[in-house]
């Protein structure tokens, strides 16, 4: 892994633990998940159409996530359900299938 | 509710200790149960309850009661009426769930007794639990129109839950001449699955305009509009026009009478005779949530939206069709999601912590054609302890899409259902 994405892991991991601590009713990361395995796979391990996340760069997923909110990317379903999420929530997600091996 | 006496209750707990000693031989189960959970209905609401109770709260005993042994999914059931699957592609096996240390109990449960913790199933077993949670779908008003009655779905088939009655529409149509008349009869709000109409219309419309092009489909819907209508009514007037005859409330849509002999559905205005009928009822929660005061004057399970545990009896939690979840539609995405914020919450109270604020999505598929698929999404909060939607996120396929994207969501569709079962069953 390159000394960029590890530093930014780590940029990610504190933002995470610190908008955790912020709010202690924010969802566990694993609970704010798991509603995506329903169309990516359990743990992100998609078998059909959709892509796979799992185990996919956190920057990557947190990237992808943060266009198809803004519109930046036009996909089909994911620009309604990533405007749900904020920037935080999108970091969790990504850092927690990142994770995912 | 069926008392029981000592000497069964003897019997029972003996039973209990032989099944006990049974387990203790397998390595796995060594440690004492943390606490007890019974899962009531093997659907996507109870499967990924089960499931998820194992994966997020390992040493938690978990007793899944679900009478079939083979679970056949409403979701894509409306393709094989379609013809574009078959039977086996929609039935999934508690298989995966035994290996996971699942305890499947294929019965019926007929009660929760809030107070004394414990599940009576059919055969008088008593299941008892620390938490219960109850997913046990819906069951038809027989009875709220003349001629409704369970004795006539072997003619004229609801389909409504998936199985032998999916069967019999798809050989009814099969049989049906060409040029006959295909009428179905959507529900009232609220009910399971409310883009299925729409969907199913359009699997049969596929179906027959391949094989029985003369034939017409009416639709009579006692409401005045219904889920996805723009898209779907824009896919119908592309792919199958002059097909369809849509009926709302305005229109003669509300069925007063069922003529069975005469297959013949009555209007307020209009006699409609069908060669193949399909008549929905309305629906209300399954029984054993009725009778275990879970249901409210509505006839649905008001419920915590942090925790789906009931607001009426405390330490049963109910998920899927059965529970209030409002504005989360009744679907089996739905149902899995809430699965899984139970599965959590229960996990979190068996260790002692508060359960926390979750957030979850709901997407629905629907077929218009094979290569046209068509979604509604939304993302969920819960604040105050109810479920509010999101504000600027989720809502509709739009409805210039390109016909590129309509054949997306087709294979999205198919992803989805893919994912979700393996999710659940896998």
């Amino acid at each position: 892994m390159s000394r960029f994405l590890t530093s930014s892991l780590a940029g990610l991991l504190l933002t995470a633990a610190a908008s955790q601590a912020a709010n202690a009713d924010n969802p566990p990361s694993h609970v704010l998940a798991n509603t995506c395995f329903s169309c990516h796979g359990t743990d992100g391990d998609s078998k059909g159409a959709m892509p796979s996340i799992k185990g996919k760069p956190a920057d990557y997923i947190a990237t992808l996530l943060n266009a198809f909110r803004d519109g930046s990317k036009k996909g089909t379903v994911m620009n309604r359900i990533a405007k749900g999420f904020t920037p935080d929530e999108i970091n969790e997600l990504a850092k927690y299938f990142a994770a995912k091996q | 509710m069926k008392t029981i006496s000592r000497r069964t209750f003897n019997r029972l707990l003996g039973a209990g200790g032989l099944g006990a000693a049974a387990a203790l031989s397998a390595p796995a189960v060594l440690a004492a149960a943390k606490a007890k959970v019974v899962v009531v209905g093997g659907g996507f609401g109870g499967a990924t309850t089960a499931k998820y109770l194992t994966r997020l709260s390992p040493g938690v005993e978990v007793t899944l009661v679900e009478p079939s042994t083979h679970f056949i999914t409403c979701p894509f059931s409306n393709l094989v009426l379609g013809g574009l699957r078959r039977m086996d592609d929609i039935t999934h096996t508690y298989d995966a769930m035994k290996t996971r240390g699942v305890k499947v109990v294929h019965e019926r449960a007929r009660v929760v007794d809030g107070a004394k913790k414990q599940v009576t199933l059919d055969s008088g077993k008593m299941l008892s639990f620390d938490y219960c949670v109850v997913s046990p779908g819906i069951d038809f008003k027989w009875g709220a129109i003349e001629g409704l009655t369970p004795a006539i779905i072997d003619k004229i088939p609801h389909a409504w839950k998936a199985g032998p009655q999916t069967v019999l529409l798809r050989r009814q149509l099969e049989a049906m001449r060409d040029g006959g008349t295909f009428i179905i009869s959507p529900p009232v709000d609220p009910f399971r699955c409310p883009p299925g109409p729409g969907e199913r219309i359009s699997m049969v419309a596929h179906y027959l305009k391949q094989a029985k092009p003369k034939s017409k489909i009416v639709v009579l819907d006692p409401k005045k509009s219904f889920s996805k209508q723009g898209l779907f009514k824009q896919g119908w007037e592309k792919l199958y026009p002059g097909m369809i005859d849509y009926h709302n409330i305005d229109n003669d849509g509300v069925v007063r009478r069922i003529d069975e002999a005469g297959m013949t559905l009555h209007g307020d205005f209009g006699q409609y005779k069908g060669d193949v009928i399909n008549f929905i009822p309305p629906q209300q929660a399954a029984e054993i949530a009725r009778v275990s005061g879970l249901t409210d004057a509505t006839g649905w399970c008001p419920v915590h939206g942090q925790t789906f545990e009931s607001t009426q009896v405390k330490g049963v939690f109910v998920i899927g069709d059965a529970s209030q979840a409002s504005p989360m539609p009744k679907s089996g995405f739905s149902a899995s999601t809430q699965g899984k914020v139970a599965a959590a919450a229960i996990a979190a109270l068996v260790d002692g912590n508060r359960p926390g604020a979750p957030k979850f999505v709901n997407t629905c598929y629907s077929f218009v054609g094979p290569d046209y698929g068509i979604s509604v999404a939304a993302v969920y909060n819960v604040e105050n302890d109810k479920i509010v939607s999101v504000k600027g996120a989720g809502g509709l396929s739009p409805t210039d899409a390109s016909t590129f994207d309509r054949k997306q969501e087709a294979l999205y569709a198919d992803g989805w259902y893919r994912s979700i079962s393996q999710d659940i069953w896998g």
